[in-house]
Order: C-alpha cells, then sequence, then structure tokens
C-alpha cells in the first residue's frame, strides 16, 4: 500500500511539473509588451527598458520559467503585474471561497448521484433506468450556465425562494451562506450528476453479475444484506475514482458558475486575470487549481486503496 | 482451395453495404437517435435558413425594448429592442458553424495521433500519454480562456483552440481502440506481408476503428458546443450585433437580479439547452447499436 501511495505521489509531482511548464508556455501567448502595457504610450523606451528589467521579463523564457518556479516551490507566488501587490493574499480568499461552493456542490451531488446510479443498476432496463440514465445524460451535456439560468428563473424568479446573487450579505450566519450557495451548487450538481450516476450504475451493475454476488444469492442471503455487503462495498471503488477526477471540471466550471452569479471565487480571479493580462496571476492561480486537482486524486488514491482489500494487504504478500 | 482464395475478396464487398443498412435500421429504430435527430435537424434547418424565416431582422435594434411576449413579438424583445424570436431563429447558425468545425479539427488530429501513439508504442506514447494527463489536470475552460485572450476571438481563433485542446481526448479513445486492433492477427499478417507503418495505420487498422471514432465525434461534438456556448458566455466568442444564444443570454441576464425579463434570456438556454440534448441523445443511440 505503501509503495502504491508513494507511486502516485511522484506521478502527481510528475504531472504537477507538467502542468506548470503547459501553463506558463501558455501564459507565454499572451501579447504584448509588459512595460509598455502598464506605463502606456506616452513613457519613454528607456523607462519600459527599465520597468521590464525590473521585472525580469527581458530575460529568455526558460531563466523566467526556472526563477518563477522556484520561488513557487518556496511559497513564494510572487505579486500580481495588475495590482503590484503579493498574489497570495489576493488568491487565498478566492481560493476558500470557491472551496466552499465546491463542497456545498459536492455535498449535494455525491449522495444523490450514487443513489441515482446505483438505483438505476437495481432496475437495470426498466423505465426507471432509462429515466435516471437518460436524465443524467442530458443535464450533464447542458452548459453549466445555461442550467443555472434555468434555475434563476424557476427558483429566483418564479418561486422566489431562492437568491438570485451568490453572495450572503456581510455577518450572516452559516445558515445564510449557505442559502445563497445553493443555486450556484445546483448548477453544478446538474452537470455532475450524469458522470457520477452512470459510473454508479456500471459499477453496481458489474457486481449484480459478478459469481460472488451469484453465491451470495444462492446461500440464501436476504436481497437487502447481499447489496449493502457484496455488491455495493465492490461497485462504489471506480466511483470514488470519477469524481475525484471530476473535481477537476468542478474546478473549472466555476469560472462559469461564479460569473453568472457574481461570485467572487477563483475562477473569476482567473478570468480577470486572462482578460487583463495579468500573467503572473494566471499562471500561479491555474497552478494553484491544478494543486488542488491533484490533491483530490491523491485523496482519491489513499480512500481507494484504504477501500479495495487488494492493494491494502499487497505489501504483506 | 480456390474457394478460400476467393472469399476475403468477395465477402467484404456484399457484406458492408448490407451491414450499413443494417446499423441504419437498428438506429431508426432507437427512439433516443430518432427524437435526437429532430430536434437537430431543426437546428440545423435554422441555421441554414434562420436569418429568411425570422419575422423581424435579427439584428434590427428598435427602441421598444424588453417589451413582453405578445403576438408582435413571440419571444418579446431584448435590452436593445431586437425581436427575441428572430435572434433564437437565427443564432443557431453561429454555433453551428463553430461547433461542427472544431469537432472536425479535433476528430481528424486526434485520429492521426491515436492512431500513431497506439501503433507505434515506445517513447512518444509515453510522452503523449503524459502530456494528456497533464492538460487534463487543469481546468479546459481556463485553458481556452487564456488562449482566446491572446491571440483574439474571431471565429477561426475558437475554432482551433477547441479543436486543439480536444485533440488529445480524441487521441485517448483512438488510441485505445488500436492498441486492441493492433494484437489481432491481420496486423501482423500486413507487417509480413511487408506493408509500410503508414499503410497499416491509415488503411488496416483505421477502418476497424471508426466505429469508436464515431461515437467519439458525436460525443465531442455535445462538448464542443457545450466549451463554445460557455466561451461565448464569457464573452470570447461571437460579438454582437451577431445572434447568438450563449452571448445574447450573456448580455440580458443581469437584468434578472430585478426579478423580471425572463424572457430574455429562457428562449435562448432552452435552445442551447435542446441542442446539446439532441446531440447526446444521437450520441447514446450510435453508441448502443454500434456496440451491440
Amino acid at each position: 500500500m505503501a509503495r502504491f501511495l508513494l507511486k502516485r505521489f511522484a506521478l502527481a509531482i510528475i504531472t504537477l511539473f507538467m502542468v506548470s511548464v503547459i501553463v506558463f508556455m501558455v501564459a507565454q501567448l499572451l501579447p504584448g509588451n509588459i512595460g509598455r502595457n502598464v506605463l502606456g504610450g506616452f513613457a519613454t523606451q528607456q523607462s519600459v527598458n527599465e520597468y521590464n528589467h525590473a521585472l525580469g521579463v527581458d530575460r529568455p523564457v526558460y531563466v523566467q520559467y526556472a526563477s518563477w518556479i522556484s520561488k513557487f516551490v518556496q511559497g513564494n507566488l510572487g505579486s500580481s503585474l495588475e495590482y503590484k501587490v503579493p498574489l497570495w493574499p489576493l488568491l487565498r480568499p478566492s481560493l476558500v471561497n470557491s472551496l466552499e461552493l465546491a463542497a456545498v456542490a459536492f455535498v449535494l451531488v455525491v449522495p444523490l448521484s450514487i443513489l441515482g446510479g446505483v438505483l438505476a443498476a437495481l432496475r437495470r432496463g426498466r423505465v426507471a433506468d432509462r429515466v435516471i440514465t437518460l436524465t443524467g445524460l442530458s443535464l450533464t451535456a447542458v452548459p453549466e450556465f445555461v442550467s443555472a439560468i434555468i434555475l434563476i428563473l424557476v427558483f429566483g424568479l418564479l418561486f422566489k425562494v431562492l437568491p438570485v446573487n451568490a453572495n450572503a450579505p456581510p455577518g450572516s450566519g452559516f445558515f445564510t451562506h449557505i442559502r445563497y450557495l445553493l443555486l450556484p451548487a445546483m448548477a453544478l450538481t446538474m452537470v455532475l450528476f450524469g458522470y457520477i450516476a452512470r459510473m454508479a450504475r456500471a459499477g453496481t451493475i458489474e457486481a449484480l453479475d459478478a459469481d460472488y454476488t451469484r453465491t451470495a444469492f444462492l446461500k440464501g442471503i436476504p436481497t437487502r444484506t447481499v447489496i449493502w455487503r457484496h455488491v455495493l462495498r465492490n461497485s462504489l471503488l471506480p466511483t470514488i475514482a470519477v469524481i475525484a477526477t471530476q473535481m477537476g471540471y468542478l474546478i473549472g466550471g466555476l469560472v462559469v458558475i461564479e460569473k453568472v452569479f457574481n461570485y467572487n471565487g477563483i475562477g473569476q480571479r482567473i478570468y480577470t486575470a486572462a482578460s487583463n493580462k495579468d500573467f503572473t496571476m494566471l499562471e500561479s492561480g491555474v497552478l494553484v487549481i491544478a494543486i488542488v486537482y491533484l490533491t483530490a486524486m491523491l485523496i482519491a488514491d489513499i480512500l481507494y486503496s484504504v477501500l479495495n482489500p487488494r492493494i491494502r494487504h499487497a505489501g504483506a504478500q | 482451395m480456390s474457394s478460400a482464395i476467393v472469399l476475403p475478396d468477395v465477402v467484404p464487398t456484399r457484406v458492408r453495404p448490407h451491414a450499413r443498412r443494417e446499423t441504419l435500421r437498428l438506429l431508426l429504430r432507437s427512439k433516443t437517435f430518432v427524437v435526437g435527430s429532430a430536434i437537430f435537424s431543426w437546428w440545423v434547418f435554422c441555421a441554414f435558413f434562420g436569418f429568411a424565416i425570422a419575422p423581424h431582422d435579427p439584428t434590427g435594434i428598435t427602441p421598444s425594448t424588453l417589451v413582453g411576449p405578445s403576438w408582435h413579438h413571440l419571444f418579446g424583445t431584448d435590452t436593445l429592442g431586437e425581436d427575441v424570436f428572430s435572434r433564437v431563429l437565427a443564432g443557431a447558425r453561429s454555433i453551428l458553424t463553430i461547433a461542427p468545425l472544431a469537432t472536425a479539427l479535433a476528430i481528424v488530429a486526434g485520429t492521426t495521433l491515436g492512431l500513431l501513439t497506439g501503433y507505434m508504442r515506445g517513447a512518444v506514447d509515453d510522452i503523449v500519454s503524459r502530456m494528456t494527463e497533464a492538460l487534463l489536470a487543469i481546468p479546459l475552460i481556463v485553458l481556452a480562456i487564456t488562449i482566446v485572450v491572446a491571440i483574439g476571438h474571431s471565429t477561426a481563433a475558437i475554432v482551433i483552440v477547441v479543436g486543439v485542446l480536444f485533440t488529445p481526448l480524441v487521441a485517448r479513445t483512438v488510441r485505445a481502440a488500436v492498441l486492441a486492433e493492433r494484437e489481432l492477427d491481420y496486423v501482423p499478417a500486413a507487417r509480413l506481408r511487408g506493408e509500410r507503418a503508414p499503410y497499416i495505420m491509415f488503411v488496416e487498422i483505421l477502418p476497424n476503428v471508426t466505429g469508436p471514432i464515431i461515437v467519439e465525434a458525436t460525443v465531442r461534438l455535445g462538448y464542443a458546443v457545450f466549451t463554445i456556448a460557455g466561451l461565448s458566455f464569457l464573452g470570447l466568442g461571437v460579438q454582437p450585433p451577431t445572434p447568438d444564444w450563449a452571448a445574447d443570454i450573456s448580455n440580458n441576464y443581469n437584468l434578472l437580479e430585478s426579478g423580471t425579463y425572463w424572457w430574455t434570456v429562457l428562449f435562448g438556454a432552452l435552445a442551447i439547452a435542446s441542442l446539446v440534448i439532441a446531440i447526446n441523445l444521437i450520441a447514446d443511440g450510435i453508441t448502443q447499436v454500434l456496440e451491440r
């Protein structure tokens, strides 16, 4: 188990390195002379050159990359080109906001979609299965801002039960906070439901068809016990893996959702950074997201190995 | 003896059209496929003739802004006094131009890459696989935003950005199919015959992996609409006055906080939803028939 996790950890580090290279290369695409952009058209060429030199953007690209990444590893994210202040104090509250929203969405989507998938599998081929599968398939396909707009129209305008804006008034309590996050979280839930439910359904069907399930039934164990102890234990393993990979989407989906609900999260930060060509903010923001994503993957791997006896006991053999 | 030689020549030519007709027959029996195709055809019709059948000029700015739905304006008018119904009809064109082009680019490039990595294996395969994994750790939309901001949001730019970002995903699917195919006897047979690698990849293997590629293409088209609509909503797509469902929603949804003007966004949202759902129903139908 330790070897399995160590290997996963090493892979995550390699992936992170590749991500940093991709992000850095993509950010280099943002055109324009930074000094000229910041100082404006009337600045002298000399002051522009001095500005660029002070920022270090006149150095070769690989030197810039090395300097950026070595500082990042030491926890120094540099400062924003646009606001001229250190990045972390700007990114941190946004990241916290986004994680709050993601957490609410997570708490909604995971039980709902597992329940949906398992139910569909148990009713395989019947109406309930078709309904759940097709609903999931359709909801997943609809862009998150479209689901969000429809949710706003239904719950915000028609029934007037939920706030249209995601920002709770300052100083409001925990439950008010959650209430304001419900609509955006529901929009994210609609997109993710299909994937996770499909995986849960496939896993459950595989477990239902397995020999050990037939044996359990033939031994005369009550259906309920077979499902809980034999089927679900095996079927939910692949589901955990899918939930982790969907974290990547969840955070990407935040960019659009946060714009719809005018919510100050990491997605908004990155979007603003990209539009304003604040590429230090962009690079670090994306890398922070990648770290969150890979951490989620690692946690899933740990959970997976704890739940899966084949990996848990692999070292002992 | 002679029949054993004749058979391989005759069987494929006779079986193929028959199999294709059989596939079509099965598809037409699939309810999801038929319903999806019907909705999809309607929007394709609108993409071609939407401007012509629109009752008002889709880009005609009038003083009667934010009028609710009525007989004269079936879906009301938006902030600029444009007829929402006409814009919904005409708005099919932009998304149904950009999304299929981006998908086609991704399928062509991804299939080539998938054949190469799947057939050649080795270092190239390892590098491409690692890159794909890294790419998947970055939210696609974030990369798309950055590149579109960098190179500008022309139609061509969006086609290229979405096409290129989807390429590794297509390649992964094709690679998996190729890995299974290359173990079958006809591949070493072709190699022993002295065929070159490009011939084996494109003439021998490619026709046998068209099933997964067709499924991938329909699924990818759905994601292309998803991504392009998202970019458009963020203001990084088709620019006004060109009618576009996502851009129109983006230009009007701020009014929702006042608790009214629902008609400015509802119909565009339903149009996008019905288009992507139709594409997914088609994909579902095709998958079920091809994977029988």
